[in-house]
């Protein structure tokens, strides 16, 4: 398994969260789930100007084999799309936590990213996963 | 329980990424479904189906028996080896499962069957066979490789002893033969696949499948999972039992009509349903689709057409073609303009003919 960065943080549903430092959030899949997707050939992403609420599907991704709902970690604004990812879905199995990343909210409470989990209780998450 | 293949712990060394398929761990990709998928299509590559099960019908009656047991003829088969794809039906026109029935002898033939309807087929078979005093009998001591792709008889080939080599190599479409490797492994080549490529699906004492697998291997054959089996036989025009039709499905409702037979005299099972279909119209349809948007078609998104509603049966993102493909099953008549509805939004798609592609050339109107 990839290292996971340790300036993220995590949903147990497998999203990742990165604090930009100026109130905005950007959002991607892990690493993790991308292997559990296989090959992705397909991005749905949110609007920019969207507004998004933490834990709810806002983005889709497809493998060959299965679609999957993408969560919010974070409620806020979306301000920014990685458009690239329309013509390029397999960025996302190259790089998922970095050019694979889907999309960056401005957010509405910075609590918010308390309730999140850290790369460590992630990485936990994965191995419990495992057994 | 879940069942092993005898290449289970070889699949894993490769690195393959298992899932549970009817009760059976099978690979799903070693890596990577996309590639495994062009790799058919462009060389070869190589698939574990030794989940399949071969089942031998014996005694003097058995054509006799098959004659009103599937919904195609065997009388079609006249020479020991050839081979002939069909449906068992139920006493409703239903699909029972789709197989392959190979002749053998007069009083052998080979059945292979799908592995999720293991028990009802045998079931099935065993309790038909009965008043035509044939034995039935399971071969679960063979395991199966699918050799498929453009090189892949080559490669096959390759590995047998010369003297078989020349007859392997002129097997025609749906035929087989038996052949000794180099190894001296005794083994059963049928020139058929799930694919749309050519290829050799190769029946092999479990025993020694392991040393056929690694000697292909050795050939630099590279393996394939069960992914890039149902992408490459989706865009084959090949139909997925339980997915593309079941025990509520006649062959014309799913778009098996080539398969039926209603030849002369013969009372098969099901037979008046699928006259009585044919005289009154048959009241659905199963269409190649084609989506020019980005986006992905799935299992059971509702299909709107002008003649009512239907859904996507097998649904996929075409690795070859770069779009979405699927078979769907509608009303009878002419669909009109078809549209898709992928989470509440109506997508617009095209009606085709299918095999979408074929021996790696996209089919025309296709793309």
């Amino acid at each position: 398994m990839s290292e996971i960065p340790g300036d993220l943080k995590f949903l147990k549903s497998h999203e990742w969260a990165r604090v930009e430092g100026d109130g905005k959030v950007t959002v991607g899949i892990s690493d993790h789930a991308q292997g559990l997707l296989g090959d992705l050939v397909y991005v749905e992403l949110p609007n920019v100007g969207d507004t998004v609420q933490a834990g709810n599907a806002c983005a889709v991704v497809e493998s060959v084999k299965a679609a999957s709902d993408v969560y919010s970690p974070v409620s806020g604004t979306v301000v920014e799309v990685n458009s690239a990812l329309v013509d390029k879905p397999e960025t996302i199995n190259e790089d998922a936590y970095g050019d694979g990343w889907l999309f960056t909210v401005e957010i509405d409470d910075a609590e918010q990213l308390n309730e999140l989990l850290s790369p460590d209780d992630y990485a936990e998450l994965l191995e419990d996963e495992d057994h | 329980m879940t069942q092993k293949t005898i290449l289970n712990d070889t699949h894993r060394a490769l690195g393959a990424k298992m899932v549970d398929f009817g009760g059976w761990d099978m690979p799903i990709h070693y890596g990577s479904q996309l590639d495994e998928h062009h790799l058919v299509r462009s060389a070869a590559g190589m698939f574990d189906v030794s989940h399949m099960t071969v089942v031998d019908l014996t005694g003097a009656r058995t054509r006799e028996f098959l004659r009103h047991l599937v919904a195609n003829s065997v009388d079609k088969l006249q020479k020991p080896g050839k081979a002939l794809y069909t449906a068992m039906l139920n006493p409703q026109g239903g699909v029972i499962d789709d197989l392959i029935i190979y002749y053998m002898s007069e009083d052998w033939f080979r059945l292979v069957v799908n592995a999720a309807t293991r028990d009802k087929d045998l079931a099935w078979i065993g309790e038909q066979a009965k008043a035509f005093d044939v034995q039935v009998k399971e071969r679960p001591e063979f395991g199966m490789v699918a050799v498929q792709g453009p090189t892949a008889r080559e490669a096959v080939i390759g590995l047998l002893r010369d003297a078989d080599r020349t007859p392997v190599s002129k097997l025609g479409r749906f035929a087989a033969r038996e052949a000794v490797t180099n190894d001296g492994i005794t083994v059963f080549v049928a020139r058929t696949g799930y694919t749309g490529e050519d290829g050799f699906e190769v029946i092999v004492p479990e025993a020694q499948t392991v040393a056929f697998w690694n000697a292909l291997l050795a050939a630099g054959v590279k393996p394939a999972g069960l992914g890039a089996r149902d992408t490459l036989r989706l865009e084959a025009g090949m139909n997925l039992y339980g997915q593309d039709m079941d025990d509520t499905v006649t062959p014309y409702e799913a778009a098996l009509a080539w398969t039926v037979a209603l030849d002369e005299g013969r009372d098969f099972i099901g037979r008046a349903v699928l006259e009585a279909q044919q005289a009154a119209g048959v009241p659905r349809q199963m269409i190649g689709l084609v989506m020019d948007e980005k986006g992905v078609l799935r299992h059971g998104q509702k299909v709107l057409t002008a003649n009512g509603e239907g859904e996507i049966l097998s649904g996929t993102f075409s690795p070859s073609i770069g779009k979405a493909i699927a078979f769907a099953r509608v009303p009878a008549g002419e669909p009109g303009d078809v549209r898709v509805d992928i989470r509440g939004k109506e997508i617009p798609v095209r009606v085709v003919k299918f095999p979408f592609v074929r021996e790696g050339k996209i089919q025309d109107g296709i793309a």
